[in-house]
């Protein structure tokens, strides 16, 4: 098998390589996706990670000032103050209600400072299995009313 | 109505079922008649979906709110357009769409290989059924499109239905998911001939023939599917870009990848009998790839902007690939004397090299998107942290791959089989080669100074040439001998031999394409808030915003820019970005202007506004129309090697003519 030799050491320089690639400055594009109650719990290590937060656009709590998107997120009780800051236009998908995915580093002011957001529809296009989705529920009872069973 | 459509899909899992038994005992007991019933078993299931599907299309046509399907995915006001493409717009129609494809396959094969494959059809159809199976089982007992909507055990009807996200009402919608589904669903077919041809010990690679070609329509479907969406997410969602490694994007490209790595060593197969082993098991990871795409875009195990719902059906993807897998390397491990090499690899320089290089890196690319896409999923096995890994990630390392690869297509066409000679590379490669480094040194010269564009352009020169090149010295083979014109000799030459000149057109797209991704470390940026009567600048290009407007129609509120547009004093036209509200769905869209010339986009996007102000994303992108271009020559490409080759040509090496019975006695 020594006559394979070559091929040997050209497929492991080639995957070699690519594991070398794949490691360098792995640090720098990994995010760690927290709830908002892990991130309290993080403590000051929240201020040097990167982070990516997941929770539901609060209500009417998007204010756009001086090119930065500040908005609320909400999970459970519990609320997160963040802040836009990255050049990307915001998706269309963002808006009050949206489940969104906010990329950036807790600012020692206490506000998320996202470099990047994702938002995906709100979940009421998405019913559980089972059961209308909410406007149709509301829709079906309205006319269940109209048979007056 | 709908009780029809669910009973039609509890047939078909019925008949599916008897297809299969009857297929294998019939086979096995050597009944032919039997084995006979299981194909028409199979056209039955093709009309019994067909009745279901076409129940369901109906229902979403003519508004029928009585069934949550349709409530939940169309809406009064949407055009007959759109309530077709909500077939597949919600996780149940697209369950059904995918049955429907994979039994329309199912009868295709049927119909096309009774003649000539007569000995693998009764494997084919059992195989195929099993994948028909358990998609039935989905469609009738997990997640069936025929739901009605129901207040307290009463059938209530819904007064308007909810409609489909305007972000999806875009023409691509139409056909993007097709395209996608077409693919993945048509790599059952080959994946079935391949498990066929190993169950029933086949002898020769004949069965390889039909395969290539099933592979090869499957595989224009999936690439015309991923690049539609490509497409559309540039053109549609405002930021111009047109890849962002996200898992559905990931997940439409994983099998994309194995299969043309399988495209390209079956080749190794036919002519030299090598890499039997590789090539199973290549096929069927291209196929339970496809399945573990559609598992990653219903399950919800990985965050994606496409979102579909939470589904219950992860569990079954699950067990299906688990069990399919298991059964698959039993069969390989089992058969494995009869996928011994014919040959062995020689020379580094020689076409079964390139061959075995090229399907490495492919593979690793395949391995690599996998890692990333299920990252968060790993770590957080392994380490409690649920780690996401970001586009840049990505790009560190498929640009490399590809460039690899791009090398690859121009050296691997022209390498001998067995050993190249120096004199070939001579001859093949000096051309192309200086050139090359004509064209790095003049971009250096220039002013380039980013390795991987300076890079991918050469490399792009170097295969444009070796492809020109063949072109040119074969189409003069045949002027010599039959004095045509040079335009007639090149369509006899492609005409000739279909395979391996279809085979560098679909080469010279993928150059085209990689010539579009290079312009993209020079692409511009700017975000401008501007009043009306403002002018601003990008790159060569003066905006003049002569107008901010804004209205209302029945389904949206919506505001515009008017921008003229000029480059260096010459006026060149108006340009109108506009955002929309949607009322009805509370969603918003923006409509993108877009000036689209050969060297590059200017891309204006409306962002919002601030009280007088409006904010303008403005962006220029050079060489992006050379991704859509090189696209189109692909798929061209893929159609002339579609075509049959005016010479025939022979695969088999091995004939069997017979077999002897052989005693061998152990001497003590």
């Amino acid at each position: 098998m020594h006559k394979y030799w070559k091929f040997g050491a050209l497929m492991a320089v080639i995957v070699g390589s690519l594991v070398w690639l794949a490691t360098a400055g792995i640090s720098s594009s990994q995010s760690y996706y927290k709830t908002i109650s892990e991130l309290n719990q993080m403590g000051t290590a929240a201020q040097t990670h990167h982070l990516r937060v997941s929770g539901d656009i609060k209500p009417k709590s998007i204010v756009k000032q001086d090119g930065i998107v500040k908005f609320t997120l909400v999970q459970d009780k519990l609320a997160l103050n963040v802040a836009y800051e990255g050049r990307d236009p915001l998706p269309d998908t963002f808006k009050d209600g949206s489940q969104a995915l906010a990329d950036g580093r807790m600012g020692p002011d206490g506000i998320f400072h996202a470099q990047e957001i994702q938002a995906k529809c709100a979940s009421k296009y998405a019913p559980k299995p089972g059961m209308a989705p909410d406007s149709i529920q509301k829709q079906v009872q309205g006319s269940k009313a109209a048979y007056g069973s | 109505m709908e009780n029809i459509g669910a009973l039609a899909l509890l047939l078909a899992f019925c008949i599916s079922l008897y297809a299969i038994v009857s297929s294998v005992v019939g086979k096995l007991k050597n009944k032919p008649f039997l084995a006979l019933s299981g194909e028409r078993a199979v056209l039955a299931v093709w009309l019994l979906v067909t009745t279901a599907a076409g129940i369901l299309v109906y229902s979403l046509m003519t508004g029928n709110f009585q069934m949550a399907y349709v409530a939940s995915h169309t809406n009064r006001d949407m055009t007959l357009f759109y309530k077709f493409a909500a077939w597949w717009g919600g996780m149940e129609g697209s369950l059904l769409f995918w049955s429907w494809l994979l039994a329309t396959y199912a009868g295709v094969a049927v119909l096309t290989t009774r003649k000539n494959y007569r000995n693998l059809l009764p494997w084919v159809i059992a195989i195929i059924s099993c994948v028909q199976i358990f998609f039935l089982i989905l469609n009738n007992f997990v997640a069936s499109p025929f739901q009605v909507l129901a207040q307290d055990q009463v059938i209530v009807s819904a007064a308007d239905g909810q409609g489909l996200n305007p972000l999806l009402q875009y023409w691509a919608m139409v056909i993007h998911p097709p395209f996608l589904y077409l693919g993945y669903v048509g790599f059952t077919v080959p994946f079935a001939f391949a498990m066929s041809a190993l169950i029933s010990k086949a002898p020769g690679e004949s069965w390889i023939h039909t395969t290539r070609r099933w592979t090869l329509v499957t595989w224009l479907f999936q690439s015309t599917g991923v690049m539609l969406g490509s497409a559309w997410a540039y053109h549609v969602l405002g930021w111009g870009g047109y890849w962002m490694w996200d898992p559905v994007e990931n997940a439409s490209l994983l099998p994309w990848l194995a299969g043309t790595a399988f495209l390209h060593s079956v080749m190794m197969q036919e002519k030299k009998g090598m890499m039997k082993v590789w090539n199973m098991v290549l096929i069927s990871a291209t196929f339970f790839l496809c399945i573990f795409g559609t598992f990653l875009t219903r399950s919800g195990i990985v965050q994606s902007v496409h979102a579909f719902a939470d589904s219950p059906t992860g569990p079954y993807f699950v067990a299906f690939l688990a069990l399919g897998i298991a059964g698959v390397i039993w069969l390989i491990l089992d058969r494995l004397k009869f996928l011994r090499s014919e040959n062995e690899l020689e020379s580094l320089v020689s076409r079964e090299s390139s061959f075995l290089f090229n399907n490495l890196i492919l593979l690793a690319s395949c391995f690599a998107v996998l890692w990333g896409t299920l990252f968060p999923v790993i770590s957080e096995k392994f380490s409690t942290e649920k780690i996401s890994l970001d586009a840049a990630w990505f790009n560190r390392l498929m640009v490399p791959i590809g460039l690899f690869l791009l090398l690859l297509t121009g050296l691997g066409p022209l390498f001998a089989w067995r050993r190249t000679s120096i004199a070939s590379i001579r001859k093949n490669f000096q051309i192309p080669g200086i050139g090359s480094l004509i064209v790095a040194a003049a971009l250096i010269i220039g002013g380039m100074r980013y390795p991987y564009s300076i890079i991918s352009l050469s490399f792009c020169f170097f295969v444009a040439a070796t492809i020109v090149l063949e072109f040119f010295r074969g189409a003069n083979a045949i002027r010599e001998k039959s004095g045509a014109g040079f335009l007639p000799s090149v369509i006899e030459l492609t005409h000739r031999n279909t395979r391996r000149y279809g085979g560098y057109l679909v080469h010279m797209g993928i150059v085209i394409m990689f010539i579009g991704y290079s312009g993209h470390p020079f692409n511009l940026t700017e975000k401008f808030d501007v009043n009306k009567g403002d002018t601003v600048k990008i790159g060569h290009y003066t905006l003049r915003v002569n107008g901010l407007t804004e209205g209302d129609t029945a389904n949206y509120a919506w505001e515009a820019a008017q921008l003229e547009v000029s480059k260096d004093g010459e006026p060149l036209g108006m340009l109108e970005p506009s955002h929309r509200f949607y009322k009805a769905s509370q969603q918003s869209t923006s409509e993108v202007a877009l000036r689209s010339r050969l060297n590059e986009d200017l891309y204006l996007n409306y962002a919002g506004h601030e009280g007088d102000k409006a904010t303008i994303d403005a962006y220029v992108f050079p060489l992006v129309s050379w991704i859509w271009i090189g696209a189109l020559v692909l798929i061209g490409g893929t159609l002339v090697a579609l075509i049959p080759s005016k010479v025939a040509r022979s695969y088999a090496r091995t004939e069997v003519i017979g077999t002897v019975r052989k005693d061998v006695s152990v001497e003590a």
